[in-house]
């Protein structure tokens, strides 16, 4: 028997959390923490429940049981405007980008930067938004099209910049490299590091095992919207976690 | 990676670009131009030069405002993929209220004496008021309700304007207040010094407006467009603006009409008198609306949800952006243009009828989608929807002139909406634009 090698007080707790949609318990009574400058991967079938837990500390849903703490308090997390004051941030599997708007109106998109007048700045919008490109994606170019335009990386980088600009302290990832190829999904990968170096905790919904095995310094993994259990990535093999994600095995190692 | 080939692509850009794509033109917006020129061009040839004159221009101008108006407020709740079908009955229940305000209820209930300067101003308010809040109830069943728009503005169709109806008892209500009447049209009007005064301006406001953008441009290190096309583009609002002040002030104010106002003030009307309009104020309420609502389109963060949330509802809402009070504020907006188009068309009709702006619902819509509304939500503009109002009234007026049955005019016109819809498309296909 492992246990979390953390130790101090951690970014987030999600407590005994419950969740249910009519009669399905879509989430039940699950716990998970999260530390600065990890990664945190949540795995589990479709439907295990993994996307339904991080919407109710993105504020998307509202958890019917259970407890969040944040930096050791009690947190009141009733809406995504809520989720974002506690500098929770969300990538989600969709993006969320409003496709018909460009790139600046998109990372601000309700949080207009606005002249003294009250009248929303673009040109500075603009000018922050090639600040963080810059850093982020420097070949990004297209700043006057609407993301529609936009290849499946520019618009993750897009999202990824939304979320990190906003100076994000808890960083939920959906499923970040679904859509990309391979030399993108390296871009996102990269990104990650430099994330939790800079000590950004981090909560990632994957499904390929490799990039779980790669990027995660610990797994939870949820079945039926139970949790089987929670490993140290480093010390089990991907065998034990695809057992604990179909089968619902929890290895010795497990906590 | 395709970033590398977009990067030469926009390097290559300024300098390998056309003289007209320097322009930086809206194409779209320049199409509808040139359909408008050349509907206008079409009429004058088969009326023998009677449809492009300044008492045409100044008629269908001061037809197309009520629609127009409306027209603007369209775009926002289409943009969010909503329709209101009511806003020709709303316009009919306001109408009705301010004109009972204005001929029954202010001087016989109140005591207003017909002619008190109160009653206009309570009037308008009244008409503005009424619209505003029906306007925000559609909005709340719609976006606290959950009940689809279409619905819910279908019901409206059917309510309001007889709800006007029980107001009035079925009567047609006149006189209207003579100070009211000045929002109708040719009742009033600036004349041709105040019209020049509001032209020049509007014009010093473009070109003032143009110059703000290219030094916010500038100051942010932005690529402009080269100083000859900021003179072409600014000389070319310059020149249409005062061309329109001038073919106003080049319509006399019949001589009838002259002597009566004459006679009004006790005066004899000397010979060889002649007095233009001008200006009509209706048309100048359409121009601050539409300065408006494109500012609230383009410059406030009600204008960026707006359009956020008709692009994608489900990413507005995880920004954290308010969508149900955000249908509220965008129906209220729309039921207080219905208020204002219902000052403006009981003043321009100077009484109110039950049957006052019926089908209006269907020619603000149309005015809306033929000037670029895409009904899938997240594109529009305003000045595009004025233009589209324009269009519609152009026909219509232009067909009446020519002589074409009533039948066929409902005909043609059902036609260019869809004919319009489908260049649109076809359009933004060949850009490859989603949506």
């Amino acid at each position: 028997m492992s246990s979390n090698p953390n130790t101090g007080t951690p970014l987030v707790e999600l407590k005994d959390i419950s969740i249910a949609f009519g009669g399905v318990k879509a989430v039940d009574h699950v716990s998970i923490d999260l530390y600065p400058g990890e990664v945190v991967g949540l795995l589990g079938h479709n439907g295990a429940g993994k996307s339904t837990l991080i919407k109710c500390l993105s504020g998307a849903y509202q958890k019917d049981a259970g407890e969040i703490v944040i930096n050791g308090e009690h947190a009141e997390i009733r809406n995504t405007r809520d989720a974002r004051r506690y500098n929770v941030e969300t990538i989600y599997q969709t993006l969320a980008l409003a496709d018909n708007l460009d790139a600046a109106s998109n990372l601000f998109l309700g949080r207009e930067l606005v002249t003294p007048l009250g009248f929303v700045d673009e040109p500075a919008m603009e000018a922050e938004t090639r600040k963080i490109m810059g850093r982020l994606n420097p070949n990004f170019q297209k700043f006057k099209v609407p993301v529609s335009a936009l290849s499946g990386g520019q618009r993750q980088s897009v999202a990824i910049a939304r979320a990190v600009y906003f100076n994000a302290k808890i960083l939920i990832m959906d499923e970040p490299t679904a859509a990309l190829g391979p030399h993108e999904t390296q871009m996102v990968a990269e990104l990650i590091e430099e994330l939790k170096a800079q000590g950004l905790g981090i909560f990632l919904i994957e499904h390929d095992i490799h990039n779980v095995m790669r990027l995660c310094d610990r797994a939870m993994v949820m079945k039926n919207g139970q949790k089987v259990g929670t490993v140290n990535v480093n010390e089990v093999t991907d065998e034990d976690i695809l057992g604990m994600i179909i089968m619902g095995k929890k290895p010795p190692q497990a906590y | 990676m395709s970033d590398q080939a977009d990067n030469t692509h926009l390097e290559t850009g300024q300098s390998g670009k056309s003289l007209f794509a320097q322009l930086e033109l809206d194409m779209r917006l320049m199409g509808m131009v040139g359909a408008f020129i050349a509907i206008a061009l079409a009429f004058n040839f088969f009326t023998d030069g009677r449809f492009i004159t300044p008492r045409n221009t100044f008629n269908l101008t001061v037809q197309t405002v009520s629609v127009a108006i409306m027209a603007t407020g369209m775009v926002f709740v289409i943009v969010t993929r909503h329709i209101d079908l009511s806003v020709g009955a709303v316009l009919a229940i306001a109408s009705a209220m301010g004109a009972m305000m204005q001929a029954r209820w202010l001087p016989q209930a109140i005591g207003l004496e017909y002619g008190n300067p109160m009653i206009a101003p309570l009037a308008i308010v009244t008409c503005l008021a009424v619209g505003t809040a029906i306007g925000a109830f559609n909005g709340w069943l719609i976006g606290y309700q959950g009940i689809p728009a279409f619905i819910v503005t279908l019901g409206g169709l059917l309510i309001w304007r007889y709800v006007g109806w029980y107001v009035t008892d079925g009567q047609t209500i006149a006189p209207l207040d003579s100070k009211f009447l000045v929002l109708g049209g040719a009742e009033g009007t600036l004349g041709v010094g105040l019209s020049w005064a509001v032209g020049a301006l509007a014009a010093a406001g473009a070109i003032y407006a143009l110059y703000v953008a290219r030094k916010a441009k500038k100051n942010h290190g932005f690529p402009t467009k080269p100083l000859w096309a900021e003179f072409a583009v600014g000389g070319t609002i310059v020149a249409v603006i005062l061309g329109y002040v001038a073919t106003l002030n080049a319509y006399d104010i019949p001589r009838g009409k002259l002597r009566r106002l004459f006679e009004a003030r006790g005066e004899v009307l000397p010979d060889g008198y002649t007095e233009a309009y001008g200006l009509p104020i209706s048309v100048i309420v359409l121009i601050v609306v539409a300065i408006a609502m494109t500012m609230v389109a383009k410059k406030t963060r009600l204008g960026k949800y707006i359009f956020a949330t008709g692009g994608n509802p489900d990413a507005a809402e995880l920004s954290g952006i308010n969508t149900k009070l955000l249908t509220v504020k965008i129906f209220a907006l729309m039921g207080f243009l219905c208020g204002l188009s219902a000052v403006i068309a009981s003043a321009r009709l100077a009484s109110h009828a039950n049957d006052i702006g019926t089908l209006d619902e269907l020619r603000v819509i149309a005015a809306a989608v033929i000037g670029g509304t895409a009904l899938s939500g997240g594109i529009g503009t305003i000045h595009g929807a004025i233009l589209g109002a324009l269009i519609m009234q152009s026909l219509q007026s232009g067909m009446a002139m020519v002589g074409v049955d009533a039948p066929l005019q409902n005909i043609v016109v059902g036609s260019v909406l869809v004919f319009a819809v489908w260049i649109d498309i076809q359009y933004r296909k060949k850009l490859g634009i989603k949506v």
